[in-house]
């Protein structure tokens, strides 16, 4: 039970789960969204005036390699399911366990728990004592599990949990010491590459896995024209199956590795523009169920370094919100749609109660100006590294106010 | 002592860069431009008394992050016959391959006020990364599977000498184009001076969509031979290859390996090139790498050091104040 004062956010213009935005108030109590619309501060209540800005769940971001508080807080995200590539890995309960308290109160931690011991894709780790101890869903990693069936075992012990598995469609026979996207960008620079393709045989190996286990399974990015469409056609005969993708693969395609550009580095690579227009495509007819960041700060001990040798993965949660905002802004997506995307699909991927503004919900509101201009700089985010390949880009969307749990969130860091 | 087959502009506008980090970039009448100040060199080295001390109190470093023998010496002696310093830092890619060492080796280069700087590196873009903390010129010695742009200008030089003319020329490349850096510089090199290029490898070794580097894809090395006028070996560089890109050398030479036969396709006066070092009896037979009238190996090796030569002159005639480049 939460002791704080209840809060009223009056003003704004809320953005409501069966697709309306109206101008509302939104009372929380006790943690809770306990009205929405035509409700009034009562007294005691702390009110927040929302002055005619978006009303809007706060983002969920799925997926991501580090708890970087400020990064998330300036995103407008108020939770985020964690990866278990740590180090250790999250692959033993204890650091489940550990993991999922470590951003309380104004910041919660999903974690997802590693599929195999030690991410190493051979034998499975303890789901269901993880479970236990607070993992929202199970995760392969960074990597594909080679072996099918070692991944089949996994899907039904998941399934038997009710579980999801997140996994990474890569091929890794295929992909090897790969770090681009086979194609004339990957042979001009000179740089190890991998078909497209090897995100589609992954894909469609764990389909048919997933399928004959009768499991759920999510994949985390899907970034290539045939992924999309092998999602989308096991989505029509009714496979329990999602998928993901992160703003750099409807934003970027492989002519952002032009010279060597290592903040452009990320896993899977970036792929080719008719594959980031499938990829909008795929976001606007529902084939793609969420977005989220992969936010991976990295310094420059892991990026100021010859593109093979660097690190792939960049920081996101910041330029998640406005980027997504740029599918709106085209007609690709309506605002309550991107926030499906962004909150309401996570949400439900991890089984939390959150991500729509909802009587019952847990209270995490962020205020939101979807047009307020601003300029991605690496040098000045409030991530722990600055490592996007949006840096200097000018975006729009910018998150005004935080409150998790009906608490306000206190950014450490000033917005620049 | 140069024979420009036309005027370049006055002075630093003839070649306006900074280094020379890969062909890509170069326009062709600044390629034309090394080759021609190569030129001199090659008739220079040809004498007895081959030192012009034209880089006097420079200080030139080779720095080799992967093994090297050839450039590594062609490069010193270029150095030295302009009369500079030349100091090389051979360096055990293990050591230096994570971190900020890399970045920190260039900037200890930098502070030790260099005035040139060769580099070899393992890795595509390192030469560009370490290029781009440095104050002085930086040539690029081959950098992972990305460029080898001296190479490209040595066998542009080459041809030239003994073809004359790029425009219409057929030239098939042959080997493993994948790993290939010296493929890669000399397809823009030569594409971008008119020749028509042709490469040739096993599936496996070639790089996707290479077609758009203006280049005939070949599988077929005896339809890729057809008329050629020049022939560009390639090493089969089995240590860059994790995983199996072949079934055996053996069967690589049965398809791909040149041989008096298979050389008999080609136009009766075609160039057979290398760049070293060659596995003799897998991609080359012997006995057309000794060819004493149409093998250029050797030749290349010599207008090596004409082209490294030009390269330091040319790119640090700013730093010597020269007119026009200052």
């Amino acid at each position: 039970m939460s002791i704080h004062a209840p809060l009223t956010v009056t003003g704004g213009k809320l953005v409501l789960p069966d697709g309306r935005i109206e101008a509302g108030n939104i009372r929380c109590e006790g943690g809770f969204i306990t009205a929405i619309g035509d409700v009034s501060p009562q007294a005691g209540d702390i009110v927040h005036q929302a002055g005619g800005k978006l009303v809007t769940p706060g983002l969920v971001d799925v997926a991501v390699f580090s708890i970087d508080k400020p990064a998330f807080h300036f995103g407008g995200v108020t939770r985020a399911a964690l990866m278990p590539d740590q180090d250790p890995p999250l692959d033993v309960p204890a650091r489940v366990r550990f993991a999922a308290q470590s951003g309380k109160p104004d910041f919660w931690v999903h974690p997802l728990a590693a599929a195999t011991k030690n991410l190493e894709g051979d034998s499975l780790a303890e789901i269901a004592l993880m479970r236990d101890a607070g993992a929202r869903a199970v995760a392969t990693g960074r990597s594909w599990i080679r072996d099918s069936g070692t991944m089949l075992r996994l899907l039904q012990y998941a399934g038997m949990l009710d579980m999801v598995v997140v996994t990474h469609a890569e091929d890794s026979g295929l992909v090897g010491k790969a770090v681009a996207t086979a194609g004339e960008m990957a042979t001009r620079l000179g740089l190890p590459s991998a078909p497209a393709e090897a995100e589609a045989l992954a894909i469609a190996r764990d389909i048919a896995l997933a399928e004959l286990a009768g499991a759920k399974i999510h994949f985390r990015k899907v970034t290539t024209a045939a992924g999309v469409d092998l999602v989308r056609r096991a989505k029509d005969r009714g496979a329990k199956v999602t998928a993901g993708v992160s703003p750099a693969y409807f934003m970027l395609s492989d002519l952002a590795l032009a010279n060597f550009r290592t903040f452009a580095h990320l896993s899977p690579p970036l792929r080719s523009e008719a594959d980031r227009k499938a990829v909008i495509a795929a976001i606007a007819d529902g084939t793609i169920d969420m977005i989220g960041s992969g936010h991976d700060p990295r310094g420059p001990e892991d990026k100021r370094l010859p593109y093979a040798d660097s690190a792939p993965g960049m920081a996101g949660s910041e330029t998640l919100l406005p980027l997504t905002m740029t599918l709106v802004r085209d007609g690709v997506i309506s605002m309550n749609r991107a926030f499906d995307l962004l909150a309401g699909n996570p949400a439900k991927l991890l089984g939390v109660n959150a991500g729509c503004l909802a009587e019952g919900k847990e209270a995490d509101i962020a205020v939101i100006d979807p047009d307020r201009p601003w300029i991605v700089d690496s040098d000045e985010m409030a991530a722990a590294a600055g490592n996007t390949p949006f840096d200097k880009q000018p975006v729009q969307g910018r998150v005004l106010a935080l409150f998790k749990g009906g608490m306000a969130v206190k950014a450490k860091k000033p917005a620049f | 002592m140069t024979s420009p087959e036309f005027t370049y502009p006055e002075g630093s506008a003839a070649f306006p860069h900074r280094g020379l980090v890969g062909i890509a970039g170069l326009a062709p009448h600044e390629i034309m431009f090394l080759l021609d100040e190569a030129q001199q060199w090659v008739e220079l080295n040809r004498h007895a008394q081959k030192r012009r001390d034209l880089l006097s109190g420079l200080t030139i470093i080779n720095a080799f992050f992967e093994n090297s023998t050839r450039t590594l010496l062609s490069f010193e002696i270029a150095g030295k016959r302009l009369g500079a310093d030349v100091v090389n830092m051979a360096v055990a890619t293990s050591s230096v391959k994570k971190g900020e060492t890399l970045i920190d080796t260039a900037m200890t280069l930098n502070s030790m006020r260099a005035d040139a700087i060769a580099i070899r590196h393992g890795s595509s873009g390192a030469v560009q990364l370490i290029a781009d903390k440095v104050d002085c010129p930086v040539i690029n010695a081959g950098d992972g599977q990305h460029e080898h742009p001296t190479q490209a200008l040595l066998d542009a030089l080459t041809i030239r000498q003994a073809k004359r003319a790029f425009n219409g020329l057929r030239v098939t490349i042959c080997g493993d184009i994948l790993h290939s850096r010296v493929a890669r510089s000399n397809i823009l090199c030569l594409t971008s001076l008119g020749a028509e290029v042709r490469v040739c490898a096993p599936p496996a070794l070639m790089p996707a969509d290479i077609e758009r580097m203006n280049v005939q894809v070949f599988h077929d090395f005896d339809a890729a031979l057809r008329n050629a006028d020049v022939v560009m070996m390639l090493r089969l560089q089995l240590e860059r290859m994790q995983g199996q890109f072949i079934p055996s050398p053996r069967e690589y030479r049965h398809l791909y390996g040149l041989s008096l036969e298979r050389l008999a396709k080609a136009e009766s006066n075609a160039l057979v090139m290398h760049p070293g070092p060659m596995n003799r009896g897998i991609e080359i037979d012997s006995n057309v790498a000794d060819l004493v009238d149409r093998s250029m190996i050797t030749t290349q090796v010599e207008m090596g050091v004409a082209i490294r030569m030009a390269c330091l002159d040319v790119l640090t005639r700013k730093a010597r104040g020269l007119e026009g480049w200052a």
